[in-house]
């Protein structure tokens, strides 16, 4: 589109600021990561990326991810539906505290989750007397995910589902359509596309998600490590490029999904235009 | 008997929202609720359809009792303002959706479907537009779509919420006589909700005029106009002037205060409103009616329309107005221009007893 084309001011203004915070927020840090691994030789970098130690961390850390948000976009919608629909005392307090993921440091999260699940903590113990453990291994890092990421699927439902017309639900339900007929092919597909965003967004934070995780996690080697506890690793031993090698794996993996998904989401969008 | 209505009340918190209504439609009848907002006839077609539950009272559906039972088995086809559409669904998906949730057992075969959508999209008039999306149709369009998916499952009535409340004038009045004929095809029993006067008039076998939770009358369009039964009715489906006049006693003849001739009222007699429809008003430029007519200034004229409006101003009350509708030939005849004073007087009156 040409500037002069539209009528609204500040294009050229706003763009340019645009493209300039992008770099120097997003871009050439990022770039620091190439320049930083480019150091090491083909044969260097593969080694580095596919250790066996490193390759079961990529699995944990993707793995508990998905598992993490798939848990979040069941639940989460279920939190965003109920906040939505209905009228409840305490239905301010339930509110403020789907944000609370937010705004507390993931430590706290992570040594609070680690303390309750560890096998002598308040819900530990009951766990384990069923022969159940989930703190210090990949079970607890899925438990302090979906914590943190839950926010993101239910803050971004939420306008959607108030949003939705009672209409429709309405006229589908005089159609002679049941509950159930009409959740799935009515509603669900209105609120697919908020849906997928806010899925994706709660995976992202969740493949990003670090000081949480490291306490409840354990962290033992090819059973519970996940792949940034790997590059805080290689830093204390100075090895400067095999952790940005690993980071930088794990950037374009996290690149390519989050761009997968957005292109699904954005094709379910059209669909769905007004 | 095809919609019966007893005795029915409904309360928004302290808000009567239906006060006691009770009413019978005719089966194959086309019924209008019409008022003005807040007076409870989308809340009453709402409860019909079993959208809303009424508080006390009886909704009977062809002689059998409909409180209880939930909307998809009231057999009735309910078409929204907004038209409701499914936005992901193509037109044709919208409007088999009624027939593709029933079960297994009650279900058309996919050819039995097919043809009845195409057989309504060519009712509709919507042949070409089955592969289209909602978005992709004009107001008008969507309207029609909602229209074929309510009569898809075949219902025995049909309840329409303002159904051309969204639309643009022209459109609108399309749409009305569209439905007013496709009604004298199918004969379906058909209510629909109204705050358009003209609209219930130019559909309507009967109108049910409604206010504040109240039926204030149910009549034919001619019944309601010509002999509306008080003063909410008449100022309702109508613009009107308002004159101040006396009688001696009720029954007696009237006479209007507000005449250049002036006549005050006699000590005890009875001081009533006096309404005038605007095309009930004789207007000339001489006072030929002897000084029982009001002088008024041409403030405005609106010559659209077989008759012309003439916006007036009192002369002896500058700020109080008067409305006369005349034919283009009086007007023409007379010369009647902007900024003249001409004399008017009410051809025909009306007063209410209880205003």
């Amino acid at each position: 589109m040409k500037s002069s084309s539209t009528v609204l001011p500040g294009f050229r203004l706003t763009l340019a600021f645009t493209i300039l915070y992008l770099l120097v927020i997003v871009l050439i840090p990022l770039a620091g990561l190439f320049v930083r691994s480019a150091t090491l030789s083909a044969d260097e970098f593969i080694a580095a990326v596919s250790a066996p130690r490193v390759m079961a961390s990529y699995r944990v850390t993707f793995l508990a991810a998905f598992a993490a948000a798939l848990i979040n976009a069941v639940f989460g919608f279920l939190i965003a539906w109920v906040l939505v629909r209905y009228k409840f005392a305490g239905k301010k307090l339930c509110d403020t505290l789907i944000d609370l993921p937010f705004a507390l440091p993931t430590a706290v999260a992570g040594i609070a989750m680690a303390a309750l699940y560890a096998p002598d903590g308040w819900i530990g113990k009951y766990l384990a007397m069923m022969g159940l453990q989930i703190a210090f291994n990949p079970y607890g890092i899925v438990v302090v995910l979906a914590f943190v990421s839950l926010p993101f699927v239910v803050r971004t439902l939420q306008p959607v589902l108030q949003d939705l017309d009672k209409d429709i639900e309405e006229a589908a339900l005089g159609l002679g359509a049941t509950r159930a007929q009409t959740f799935w092919r009515v509603l669900l597909p209105h609120v697919a596309p908020a849906w997928i965003t806010g899925v994706t967004m709660a995976l992202a934070r969740a493949l990003g998600e670090y000081g949480s995780v490291i306490f409840i996690a354990g962290n033992l080697p090819m059973v519970s490590e996940i792949v940034p506890v790997i590059i805080v690793s290689k830093l204390e031993q100075y090895d400067y490029a095999g952790a940005t090698a690993v980071a930088l794996v794990m950037l374009l993996a996290s690149f390519a999904l989050l761009l997968l998904v957005n292109v699904l989401q954005g094709w379910s969008a059209r669909r769905m235009r007004a | 008997m095809g919609i019966e209505v007893r005795n029915i009340g409904k309360q928004f918190g302290a808000f009567a929202a239906l006060d006691n209504i009770s009413l019978s439609i005719n089966s194959g009848e086309l019924v209008a609720l019409l008022g003005p907002s807040g007076s409870g006839k989308t809340t009453l077609l709402r409860i019909i359809a079993g959208m809303e539950s009424a508080d006390v009272g009886e909704i009977l559906l062809y002689g059998a009792a409909a409180n209880n039972k939930p909307a998809g088995e009231r057999n009735v086809g309910f078409v929204f303002q907004h038209y409701a559409l499914f936005r992901h669904m193509t037109v044709f998906d919208n409007i088999a959706f009624g027939l593709t949730v029933r079960p297994k057992e009650t279900r058309p075969s996919k050819a039995a479907i097919r043809e009845r959508v195409f057989n309504l999209l060519k009712m509709v008039h919507l042949e070409n537009f089955h592969d289209r999306y909602p978005h992709q149709l004009s107001g008008g369009q969507r309207q029609r779509v909602a229209l074929a998916r309510a009569l898809a499952v075949e219902p025995k009535m049909l309840l329409l919420d303002e159904p051309f409340g969204a639309l643009d004038a022209k459109v609108r009045q399309e749409l009305r006589r569209w439905l007013r004929r496709l009604h004298d095809e199918i004969h379906l029993t058909s209510v629909f909700v109204t705050h358009d006067q003209e609209e219930a008039m130019e559909v309507a076998d009967r109108v049910v005029v409604m206010s504040n939770g109240r039926i204030e009358q149910i009549g034919t369009p001619e019944e309601v106009y010509h002999h509306p039964a008080n003063a909410f009715v008449y100022d309702f489906l109508g613009n009107y002037n308002e004159f101040t006049g006396w009688q001696e006693n009720a029954g007696s003849a009237l006479n209007l205060i507000d005449y250049e001739r002036q006549t005050d009222a006699p000590a005890g007699a009875k001081i009533v409103k006096v309404f005038a429809r605007p095309h009930d008003m004789d207007v000339s430029k001489t006072d030929t009616f002897g000084g029982e007519s009001i002088a008024a200034k041409v403030m405005h004229i609106n010559p659209a329309g077989a008759l012309v409006k003439l916006e007036l101003e009192r002369v002896r009350n500058p700020g109080l107005l008067l409305q006369a509708e005349i034919s283009q030939d009086a007007v023409l005849a007379q010369a009647i221009r902007k900024s003249d004073v001409v004399y008017v007087r009410p051809r025909a009156t009306r007063i209410f007893m209880n205003s």
